[in-house]
């Protein structure tokens, strides 16, 4: 265990390099609404936000619950001359099913539900022990990594300014009603971008850490003062604080 | 590797340190380790040899590009084929947009489908051709921010093939209208997703200086 502000460049212990431009920082223990930037290219590095845990995980079931909404309730129905048909998120995947186009069938079902339901569900895994003074739950590391592998393939909101073009394209050539699903669908990206918000990935892997997720004895502490004044009861022994 | 220069603050990096940094979380391991041992990232050096995958990504991806743009996109057929059937490729229906008089939706196909992919092309190439060069520090400023760009809206593009899915879904009228998806959302979504995947292994590590710079024979060779 290395105290705050010690650091090793034998061995890069209490050091943090940047993701973006490798410049290298020596690790601290930030407060609560503290911001963290890199010197040379400015990439926040860190900036826990208080409660931030507990809101993930709230912010993370609510978009579980908006997702079952979105996959069962109708999404889209139009009629004209008589001749109506409706769909639901599973049929617009579906479109794709008809002869070699299948494999994007898969590829759609998993940007716009798979993902980011999956991501959600990791978030749930690896938050929610963490959200007072637990400790994390098995493979919390490995949830957490795979979910920040995943970001960037998960498209709900892109697949919501899709709907929208594809009701203008539609709205010449038949009447457009909206069903429950895409309104569920658009509070599942009110609800995404709040969640990124609040999403601090060094903080979670700092904690991670901190809670005896990984015990190679590099973990930064701060000031075990400081510690005693912000914890409510003491941490028990053999856990790094 | 270079003296720093008077426009440069001094910032030791992970690489001159002797150590490397773990691109996933930011821990830092001594040199030669393997995998970084508080996220499992695989933790490497700044090298130009990760352009390769660069190269053969964005290659990927323009090999797709050009059906994605030739092939129709979606197959409309109105009244049993009586009004006439229609293919319409991702420039036509930009084109079929405007003359309905729908400005707006035009505007954001033809920038989610033929600006964005167009100018991912220019920047990834022009960032791993100037990699590893020395750079001022305005000059890796602005490349760094070329490539958040690209990593930001690059998903974007995939606007099209969902637009491609939901009208194929939901036209579905029988004699009065009928629209299926062309070969091109396939050609599309893959050179999006190839496009994706050839920024996410550009290193932004390579655009500071102070790398190893590779032989002009190594350059060439790319």
């Amino acid at each position: 265990m290395i105290e705050a502000g010690q650091f090793d460049l034998e061995t890069g212990a209490g050091l943090m390099a940047c993701p973006r431009c490798d410049a290298l920082h020596v690790e601290d223990e930030l407060a609560e609404g503290e911001t963290a930037r890199c010197i040379r290219c400015g990439k926040v590095l860190g900036r826990p936000r208080a409660g931030a845990f507990t809101q993930i995980v709230a912010l993370s079931v609510t978009s579980l619950v908006l997702m079952v909404a979105a996959i069962f309730f109708p999404f889209l129905e139009i009629s004209r001359m008589g001749f109506g048909n409706a769909t639901s998120l599973f049929g617009v995947a579906l479109a794709f099913s008809h002869g070699w186009l299948m494999p994007l069938t898969v590829a759609m079902l998993g940007f716009i539900v798979g993902l980011p339901a999956l991501r959600a569900l990791l978030l749930v895994y690896v938050l929610w022990p963490m959200r007072g003074d637990g400790p994390p739950a098995r493979h919390a590391g490995e949830a957490f990594r795979l979910s920040e592998l995943l970001r960037p393939w998960s498209m709900a909101e892109i697949f919501v300014i899709g709907t929208s073009v594809a009701l203008v394209k539609v709205a010449g050539l038949a009447t457009v009603s909206l069903g429950p699903a895409f309104w569920a669908f658009c509070g599942l990206i009110v609800v995404g971008a709040a969640s990124n918000v609040f999403t601090c990935s060094t903080t979670i892997w700092d904690t991670l850490e901190d809670r005896g997720a990984f015990t190679d004895g590099r973990e930064v502490v701060a000031d075990p003062q400081a510690v005693a004044q912000t914890r409510h009861r003491p941490a028990p022994d053999g856990r790094a604080g | 590797m270079s003296a720093p220069k008077p426009d440069e603050p001094p910032v030791l990096t992970a690489h001159r340190a002797g150590l490397v940094g773990c691109r996933g979380c930011g821990r830092v391991w001594p040199a030669g380790t393997e995998f970084c041992g508080r996220c499992g990232a695989h933790v490497y050096q700044p090298d130009r040899h990760s352009l390769q995958a660069v190269w053969a990504w964005w290659l990927a991806g323009l090999i797709f590009y050009i059906p994605a743009n030739l092939l129709p996109m979606l197959k409309t057929q109105t009244l049993g084929g009586l009004a006439g059937n229609s293919e319409a490729t991702i420039f036509g229906g930009v084109i079929e947009l405007l003359h309905y008089g729908n400005y707006g939706v035009a505007a954001i196909i033809f920038v989610a489908s033929i600006i964005v992919p167009i100018g991912k092309f220019l920047v990834i190439a022009w960032l791993a051709t100037v990699a590893g060069r020395p750079a001022s520090v305005e000059a890796a400023h602005t490349r760094l921010r070329a490539l958040e760009a690209v990593e930001y809206i690059g998903r974007w593009s995939m606007i099209d093939v969902f637009v491609v899915a939901i009208l194929s879904a939901l036209v579905q009228l029988g004699f009065v209208a009928t629209i299926h998806p062309g070969p091109a959302a396939a050609s599309f979504a893959l050179s999006v997703a190839f496009t994706m995947l050839s920024a996410q292994s550009f290193d932004p590590r390579l655009i500071w200086r102070g790398l190893p710079l590779r032989t002009r024979r190594d350059r060439t060779a790319e």
